[in-house]
């Protein structure tokens, strides 16, 4: 029998791997959006939230790096699939085309690839601007008073600060609209790569990551969309 | 009364795995509606012939859709236009007078080009080779009907077992993946209780292989079961998957 690093890089394996790494970032996208979903909540609930993970210490560095390899793992092994792609056919075709049907080509399966670069490209940008706020160097701080009145990085403030930037808000919103093709195609292949049948149920799957993708990716968009629109003035942010 | 129409066809030309192929054109101008794509062809290859021209090769053997040794890919969709065809059973009333048909050998690395629009396909036999087979007794007819098999699993056996081997499916992959065929082969395999002792053995065999050819990976597109001329559906790759897990986390 193969060793477990032989069969991990197995063209079965590597789709199983592709997949788990998947679900496990889908499921890390819905604890993010629980948590960015706090900007709406009591006046310091968005800090205490972050605050809290921060105060994590060592634990939320090894989340990190898991969160990290899950990413960088799911990145290598798209990009080593695309790039077999061209070596198992070096001349394409004059003409190509669907033949439709049971077949799931379509725009968002694909650009994965495509899709896929730029959020890795925007997920650098995206911890450099509101993990470590490098790009608003006057970030200022917050009394918490519910949290015993301990002194925390005004968070909240960086981000209804940096929404009102209509290149920021458009530009997240841009991003978000492409993890929502990435995601319409991948809710589903990854369980079709963990042994998931063409039948009645990936039907309803592909229906379901459809829906996932929609419910969750509106729910990132609104927060920019909102805090522009509103000047951050809106009523569901309590001041 | 049977329609005659004019097709006008652009076919590739390759004299050998490692010449530089090219495209020529053709206009056909007696083509009847009742002809296969096939005897189309062979009535272009007459009038190249008679011209004193070279006709162009093409693949194929029993011309009923049973063999698979048709496999072109016609405007760009294997075996062309219609579902669950081979290229052989495909009829000209599929198309209409005027028409632009574009002829291309299936493109794959692992597919060299013999000449023209035929391909070597011998990747598929070492996949085959590598566990494709049962080497238990199974007996003779009469031991057939005293080993029972599960209605459920028979049937599915059978339908992955309907395989021609055309290769359609890697022309049609995105990626050039042999996944489907590798796939329909193990699961009609591993179905049966002939095929038990050495299920393991085989997925794992199989699969190094087909990555061993040099196919790419499968990136569930499931453009081969669209094109697929038995409808083999893309679950032959599910059950490929779930016997590999097995095979890796039972570590025999």
């Amino acid at each position: 029998m193969p060793s477990f690093i032989k069969a991990l890089n197995s063209q079965v394996g590597r789709k199983i791997m592709t997949g788990i790494t998947g679900i496990g970032l889908m499921l890390f996208l819905i604890g993010h959006l629980a948590g960015n979903l706090t900007i709406f909540g009591e006046s310091d609930a968005f800090n205490i939230y972050t605050y809290t993970l921060e105060s994590l210490g060592p634990l939320l560095y090894v989340i990190e790096a898991g969160l990290a390899f899950f990413f960088l793992y799911h990145a290598i092994l798209g990009i080593s699939i695309w790039r077999q792609r061209k070596k198992a056919r070096p001349e394409g075709y004059t003409k190509y085309q669907t033949k439709g049907g049971p077949s799931h080509q379509s725009l968002a399966s694909k650009s994965m690839i495509w899709t896929g670069i730029i959020i890795l490209v925007f997920l650098v940008f995206h911890i450099m601007h509101f993990k470590y706020g490098l790009f608003s160097p006057d970030d200022g701080t917050t009394i918490l008073e519910s949290a015993g009145g301990v002194e925390a990085r005004d968070l909240r403030a960086l981000v209804i600060a940096e929404f009102q930037k209509p290149l920021i808000a458009f530009g997240y919103i841009a991003v978000l609209a492409l993890v929502i093709l990435h995601l319409s195609h991948g809710a589903w292949s990854a369980f079709t790569s963990l042994g998931m049948k063409h039948g009645e149920t990936s039907k309803k799957v592909q229906i379901g990551a459809y829906i996932f993708a929609i419910v969750l990716m509106l729910g990132f968009i609104f927060i920019p969309l909102y805090i522009f629109l509103t000047g951050g003035q809106g009523g569901l942010i309590s001041y | 009364m049977s329609k005659e129409m004019t097709i006008h066809l652009k076919y590739w030309k390759q004299d050998g795995p490692n010449a530089k192929g090219y495209f020529e054109e053709y206009t056909l101008d007696n083509v009847n509606e009742h002809m296969s794509f096939l005897e189309m062809l062979d009535v272009l290859n007459e009038e190249l012939m008679l011209q004193d021209k070279e006709p162009v090769e093409f693949d194929y053997d029993c011309r009923e859709g049973i063999c698979g040794s048709c496999n072109l890919v016609i405007n760009g969709q294997a075996h062309g236009p219609k579902e669950r065809v081979a290229a052989c059973q495909l009829h000209m009333r599929n198309y209409s007078d005027g028409d632009h048909i574009t002829i291309e050998p299936p493109r794959a690395a692992s597919f060299p080009v013999i000449k023209d629009l035929v391909v070597d396909r011998s990747a598929f036999d070492r996949i085959i080779e590598a566990g494709g087979y049962v080497s238990i007794k199974t007996g003779s007819a009469v031991e057939a009907n005293s080993i029972l098999v599960q209605k459920e699993k028979s049937d599915a056996a059978f339908d992955y077992a309907t395989c021609i081997g055309c290769g359609a499916c890697v022309a049609a992959c995105p990626n050039a993946s042999a996944s489907l065929f590798t796939g329909a082969k193990i699961a009609h395999l591993n179905k049966l209780p002939q095929g038990e002792v050495e299920r393991s053995n085989r997925v794992v065999a199989m699969v190094d292989q087909m990555k061993e050819e040099g196919f790419g990976d499968c990136s569930n597109f499931a453009e081969c079961e669209a094109v697929c001329p038995v409808g083999i559906s893309i679950s032959a790759i599910a059950e490929m998957r779930r016997d590999y897990m097995k095979a890796v986390v039972n570590g025999d």
